[in-house]
């Protein structure tokens, strides 16, 4: 039997922005009933891609056929009426409607153009169901975590009669449960026979799901490879054009150190967000925070950061009583926080990288105290190469840059302030794998240096490489609190989270 | 956080603090109003609020649909006065009423969508479009004439002094008829129909309604016709209400109508507010008006007066409730 033809092919793509070659003569394919991935650096060009396919943006150089038929879509409308249904990389929703209208906007269920709330509502939560979450699908979407609204999205696009599927980065805020939702319900979409596009950093999730990988490598196209003939070491190679040997693992786990308390809660609570909690870290200490979605490990974070009211509770550091009613009062004394949501609370899209990077340095100094634009120089220099963001131009607006590249400038921001805590949130979410290395040395550097980390993640195997000591977070609890030794590994960790008591 | 307590209501959403800040300052207006002044607090006080001010609530409910979007209009108040200006002209040159009245409408409905397609497909801001748009629309005025025209048109005045009983020596005129019923189905497509989903999802997330595959082209131009039409309506209204046609009819109203939809608790930022809140905002506006009418002495440059620290106050009571969201 002859393997049937590609629902989508496209061919010789280029696709230029103003000074950058976001796509130069890439040729893709995707067959129906396939989880198809797209690999690459940050930047490499799989939005850019993705987003010509869709609509988005127009095609420069190229052609695109849609089973068998020559396609171009001039918006998203258009080729979500071809059949391509779209999550793009950052949530794309609108946080004012609610969870059931995200799902549902621009096919609500209707008798005579009059919107069916209830048959919608309805609709939305057995959709959701099925993806195992329960939400009050009638509230606000922004009142629910970046994964939530993450879920929410891919709810949406799982639902539409769909021919092509395409999900740019879905997994980057999600953890292992959902994760395997999402691959269950994409499964049951391949059997019947829907083409689908996915985007991921993590190779473990593209060789769990994956049946072929088209590799991009600085906007042009690598190959087409099946998963089950690439090995993850020859894929990292041909994804960052060099050999994995470059990226040496940290040697062995971080040492223990005596040093003196830095911070101090003591039954730190706030109703509803986290139950009272006590904590100590460290000077040069890394603390991580595991625990599943909504265990509140964002919300311990925020409090010790002064970005939520403690309701109950002391919190001393440096062995100071610290009343923190403000991020600013935090950061006064030298405190630093890098979100989870470089969208909403981080990144100023309109500015350049040099002003996003030296925006807190320069808050933290006063305005009247402008920063040398030698310095400055000097210093976005230093972090542009440390965390290799591209295109290496300070000059460059954020908003152009790829999604991993603004998680790094947003990065940036907060490790220039050379805080004696820093408090980071999932930094590096949607980081491609070389980065995410580099990533991890510069947090162990800083340690190393005095600086007091506190580390949340996801994924349990970069927490075991970099803490010191981690504490598990269960349904808004600290449950356990455990000191990283031979004994700690990512399956014991597991356990932990599952069970809620300490091993 | 999306709750927060008021004694006595329990938990009430976020959303509707705004509107619920509005309907009990409505409340005490009246109440103070009612003590200090003897015949305040008669059911006809109110009525002739809605009666004195119908075109300025049509008006508002077009100024909605822009400001929910995340727009702005400020043409509205030269298209009520080019609108009055059309119907007087045309009535004194012997056409008969309904066809200038269709007129009226399709001349305001075509200016808001020719600006909407401006701002749209030029990417020009609302706020320069739609003031290039008041400026053309009042110089349009003073085309037609100078002077202000009567209007006697004996269909135009019956109308005029039509009293709609309701019973107990209560009534309204039938402005207030027609402001009900443009105020009822603005609410309706807002909330059950399609196109009121994507003005507010278009106010939440221009960029995400685009890549969800809304019509955010075709919505946004919408809104500016539909501002448009409203206009025209409310001009239709004021010329029944004044019964002339002046260039310098509706001064500043844009600023009026504006400062109601604040007032009713809608985001300048678009994506949040309701129109009943443009509904009370309007009425704490006629309400001032009223007051200061029965304190006799004061000049009525204390309604604006009034109605800008009532705007700060709701300026920096939404930022209060944005910052807090959180
Ligand atoms: N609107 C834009 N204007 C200018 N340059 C852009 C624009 N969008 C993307 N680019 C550039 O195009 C290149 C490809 O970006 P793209 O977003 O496709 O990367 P990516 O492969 O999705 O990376 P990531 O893994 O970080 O999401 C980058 O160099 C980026 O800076
Ligand atoms: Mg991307």
């Amino acid at each position: 039997m002859a393997p049937p033809g590609p629902i989508l092919r496209m061919r010789g793509i280029g696709k230029r922005f103003p000074g950058v070659k976001a796509l130069d003569g890439v040729d893709f394919r995707l067959l129906p009933g396939e989880v198809h991935a797209l690999m690459g650096e940050n930047g490499a060009g799989k939005s850019t891609l993705i987003k010509v396919l869709t609509g988005v943006y127009d095609i420069d150089d190229g052609e695109m056929e849609l089973e068998g038929r020559p396609a171009a879509f001039s918006s998203p409308l258009a080729a979500q009426q071809a059949g391509i249904s779209t999550v793009y990389q950052e949530v794309n929703l609108c946080p004012n409607l609610s969870v059931a209208e995200n799902i549902f906007i621009g096919r609500e269920p209707r008798r005579l153009g009059h919107i069916r709330w209830k048959r919608m509502r309805h609709r939305a939560g057995e959709l959701l169901h099925r993806l195992d979450l329960d939400l009050d699908v009638s509230a606000a979407l922004s009142t629910y975590s970046l994964a939530v609204q993450q879920m929410v999205a891919i709810a949406r696009a799982v639902d539409v009669e769909a021919k092509v599927l395409v999900l740019d980065e879905p997994t980057s805020s999600l953890d292992a449960g959902e994760v395997a939702q999402l691959f269950r319900v994409m499964r049951r979409l391949k059997e019947q026979g829907i083409a689908i596009l996915f985007v991921s950093h993590f190779l473990d999730q593209v060789y769990e799901i994956a049946d072929r990988m088209t590799i991009l490598r600085n906007g042009r196209l690598v190959g087409e490879y099946l998963t089950s003939e690439l090995s993850q070491v020859e894929l990292v190679g041909k994804m960052i054009g060099r050999e994995l040997a470059d990226l040496e693992r940290l040697e062995g786990r971080p040492l223990a150190r005596e040093t003196g308390p830095l911070v101090e809660a003591r039954d730190l609570g706030r109703a509803g967000a986290i139950e009272p909690f006590t904590l100590t870290i460290h000077e040069g200490e890394v603390v991580g925070l595991a625990g599943l979605l909504g265990s509140g490990r964002t919300e311990l974070a925020r409090l010790l950061f002064g970005a939520d009211h403690a309701g109950t509770g002391s919190l001393r550091i440096a062995g100071e009583a610290a009343n923190l009613r403000t991020p600013r009062a935090a950061i006064h004394r030298n405190l630093a926080f890098c979100s989870e949501n470089r969208r909403e609370e981080g990144l100023v899209p309109d500015l350049t990288v040099r002003e996003n990077i030296v925006l807190a340095l320069q808050a933290a100094r006063g305005w009247t105290r402008p920063l040398p634009r030698r310095r400055q120089d000097e210093l976005v220099a230093k972090y542009i190469s440390a965390l290799n963001i591209r295109p290496a131009d300070p000059e460059q607006l954020v908003q152009n840059l790829s999604g991993g590249n603004q998680q790094k400038v947003l990065l940036a921001r907060w490790l220039i302030l050379e805080p004696r805590l820093l408090i980071l949130d999932e930094p590096t979410r949607g980081i491609d794998v070389g980065a995410k290395a580099e990533i991890q040395r510069l947090v162990a550097e800083l340690s190393d240096g005095g600086m007091a980390v506190l580390f949340i993640s996801a994924e349990l195997e970069e927490v075991l490489r970099l803490s010191h000591k981690v504490g598990v977070l269960r349904d808004r609890r600290l449950v356990a609190e455990v000191d990283n030794d031979e004994g700690l590994t990512s399956e014991v960790l597991t356990e932990t989270i599952a069970s809620g008591a300490a091993s | 956080m999306t709750t927060m307590t008021v004694p006595g209501l329990g938990a009430l959403p976020r959303k509707y603090v705004p509107i619920l800040v509005t309907a009990l300052l409505l409340a005490g207006m009246f109440l103070a109003g009612g003590v200090r002044y003897t015949g305040f607090a008669s059911g006809q006080v109110i009525l002739n609020v809605f009666i004195d001010n119908a075109f300025l609530l049509v008006v508002a409910v077009g100024v909605t649909f822009v400001i929910l979007t995340g727009g702005i209009d400020l043409s509205v108040g030269s298209v009520v006065a080019l609108s009055t200006m059309v119907v007087a002209t045309l009535l004194k040159d012997g056409w008969s009423p309904w066809p200038v009245m269709a007129l009226v409408l399709v001349i305001g409905t075509v200016l808001g969508l020719g600006m909407g397609a401006i701002i749209q497909y030029f990417e020009i801001q609302p706020f320069i479009v739609t003031l290039a748009g008041m400026f053309l629309a009042r110089g349009l005025c003073y085309v037609i004439g100078t002077a202000s025209i009567p209007i006697d048109d004996p269909a135009f005045t019956a109308f005029a002094q039509t009293r709609i009983d309701l019973g107990g020596d209560l009534w309204i005129s039938p402005s207030v008829v027609v402001a009900a019923v443009v105020v009822l189905v603005a609410v309706y497509v807002l909330h059950f129909r399609r196109l009121g989903r994507n003005v507010y999802a278009i106010g939440g997330n221009e960029q995400s309604a685009m890549l969800m595959g809304l019509p955010v082209a075709r919505t946004k131009v919408t809104v500016y016709a539909i501002s448009g039409f409203c206009s025209a309506s409310g001009g239709l209204l004021l010329s029944f209400y004044m019964l002339s046609g002046y260039g310098l009819h509706a001064a500043g109203m844009e600023l009026d109508a504006i400062a109601a939809v604040v007032i009713g608790g809608t985001l300048l930022t678009g994506g949040s507010g309701y129109l009943l809140g443009t509904v009370l905002g309007v009425l704490v506006l006629g309400l001032i008006q009223t007051i200061i009418s029965f304190e006799g002495t004061l000049s009525s440059w204390w309604t604006r007066i009034f109605i800008g620290l009532l705007l700060f106050a709701f300026i920096l009571m939404q930022r209060l409730i944005t910052a807090r969201r959180r």
